[in-house]
């Protein structure tokens, strides 16, 4: 695997043991997710044990150790979004991309997570696609938000966009 | 010597110590005993098992503070510690109850808890078979004393455990055993089989020298290897398994004496 991106960001940040959390983060960026050499390559560098890397890739909520998807979905269950029947959103979302919240559709294309607050309470319940959000969302406002990304995954990957569209759940429950 | 002393009253007696020594130390010293799970006299505090809470009054401040006592430094004169406060046993009471329900089985905690007058814990325990504590006493000296650090705190909340980089067979792990030495409930079994040492635990299988003299395998090589680098002791000492050295140490000293009339205990 290709680790020169690991030596760039290190170079960026500058190799200080300190710097260790903003380089992961930076390293994610690169990689979508902290791939086990990166991780190695980045204790190596910083001059840190591996076990301490990996002890803080473990720990923070945002670090993923395992390769997510092109396309990052969050959805909030902090107790306001909560509330306001969060929980539906998700099930929905599960049911149109056939994905459990943790897990990647099986063509790499979405990631599900879901936060526990997102500190955006007034506009709950929230959902967060690649960055941006999405307030007040309903059920039947998901199919509108996901429409532009997965159109454009489908038209850049056409043999690879069956996963998504083959949501067993999403006729049915019409 | 030159040390700068404070005055602090520890349950009612009062005592001098040099400021900067913790609560547990300085109560220590004066013969009053507080449980602790996590403390090491040779590692950096760590306040993780909440054990030694104290309560720590400043006179004329009102009510007094709960603290670890081995995180909490005696900084100022005339500071009241209370090891066994009302407030402090029922605290320390319901840490015990905690932990017992996290590790129902180990015989330590379930004497603690019959100490503090626990009959049967409040919470069921969910795992039977648990026994680490997390205490992070097995890191710190791995860390700390040995400087390997070949295992650390993963995860966190309900799944903060202690593991091995990437939880794989720890490459930085020279089998030295100080983890399962320094353990309080025994949750670090260390094996040796033959040639083999072996903690199951953290996936370590790691090749014995054999001692020169008896042929017993005594220790891993990666171990003797870093100690020999790290102290300086002469390598061939090394060569032999503990039992070896004491009769080798003990019979060149009486092969000394013999050979020198000039010996001090002749002298003598």
């Amino acid at each position: 695997m290709d680790l020169t991106k690991v030596d760039e960001v290190v170079e960026r940040n500058g190799a200080d043991p300190s710097m260790l959390i903003a380089v992961l983060q930076e390293v994610q960026v690169e990689y979508n997710f902290l791939p086990k050499d990166a991780l190695r390559r980045v204790a190596c560098l910083l001059n840190i044990p591996p076990s301490r890397v990996y002890s803080v890739a473990n720990f923070y909520r945002a670090f993923s150790l395992v390769p997510r998807g092109r396309h990052l979905i969050q959805i909030c269950l902090g107790t306001a979004c909560h509330v306001r029947g969060s929980d539906r959103i998700l099930e929905q979302i599960e049911r149109t991309l056939s994905v459990r919240a943790g897990g990647t559709t099986a063509d790499q294309e979405f990631s599900l997570e879901t936060v526990n607050c997102l500190g955006a309470c007034a506009l709950g319940p929230v959902v967060v696609l690649d960055g941006e959000y999405h307030g007040r969302m309903t059920v039947s406002k998901v199919e509108s938000v996901l429409k532009p990304v997965r159109a454009a995954a489908a038209a850049a990957n056409p043999a690879g966009g069956s996963a998504a569209t083959g949501a067993p759940g999403q006729e049915a429950d019409k | 010597m030159g040390e700068t002393m404070v005055t602090t009253k520890i349950n009612g007696r009062e005592t001098r110590v040099p400021i900067d020594t913790t609560a547990l130390e300085a109560a220590r010293s004066i013969g009053v005993e507080i449980p602790t799970l996590c403390y090491h006299p040779a590692l950096v505090p760590y306040g993780a098992c909440r054990l030694c809470l104290v309560e720590v009054k400043r006179p004329g401040h009102g009510g007094g503070r709960i603290v670890t006592s081995c995180t909490f430094h005696i900084r100022e004169e005339g500071l009241e510690i209370d090891t066994h406060s009302e407030r402090a046993q029922r605290d320390r009471k319901l840490v015990v109850e905690l932990l017992l329900a996290r590790c129902p089985n180990v015989e330590l905690l379930q004497r603690l808890g019959k100490d503090l007058g626990i009959d049967k814990p409040r919470f069921t325990a969910q795992k039977q078979d648990e026994n680490c504590i997390l205490c992070g006493l097995c890191v710190r000296v791995c860390e700390e004393l040995i400087g390997q650090s070949a295992i650390s705190f993963t995860g966190r909340g309900p799944g903060r455990e202690v593991s091995t980089p990437f939880l794989e067979p720890s490459e930085a792990c020279i089998g030295c055993g100080a983890c399962a030495f320094v353990c309080p409930t025994h949750a670090i079994e260390v094996q040796d089989l033959l040639q083999l040492r072996k903690l199951d635990k953290w996936g370590t299988s790691l090749q014995q020298r054999p001692c020169v003299r008896c042929g017993k395998f005594f220790a891993p090589e990666v171990e003797l290897e870093k100690l020999s680098d790290r102290l300086e002791l002469v390598k061939n000492w090394l060569q032999l398994c503990p039992e070896c050295r004491r009769e080798v140490a003990a019979t060149d000293w009486i092969v000394g004496l013999r050979a020198s009339p000039a010996s001090p205990v002749r002298r003598g």
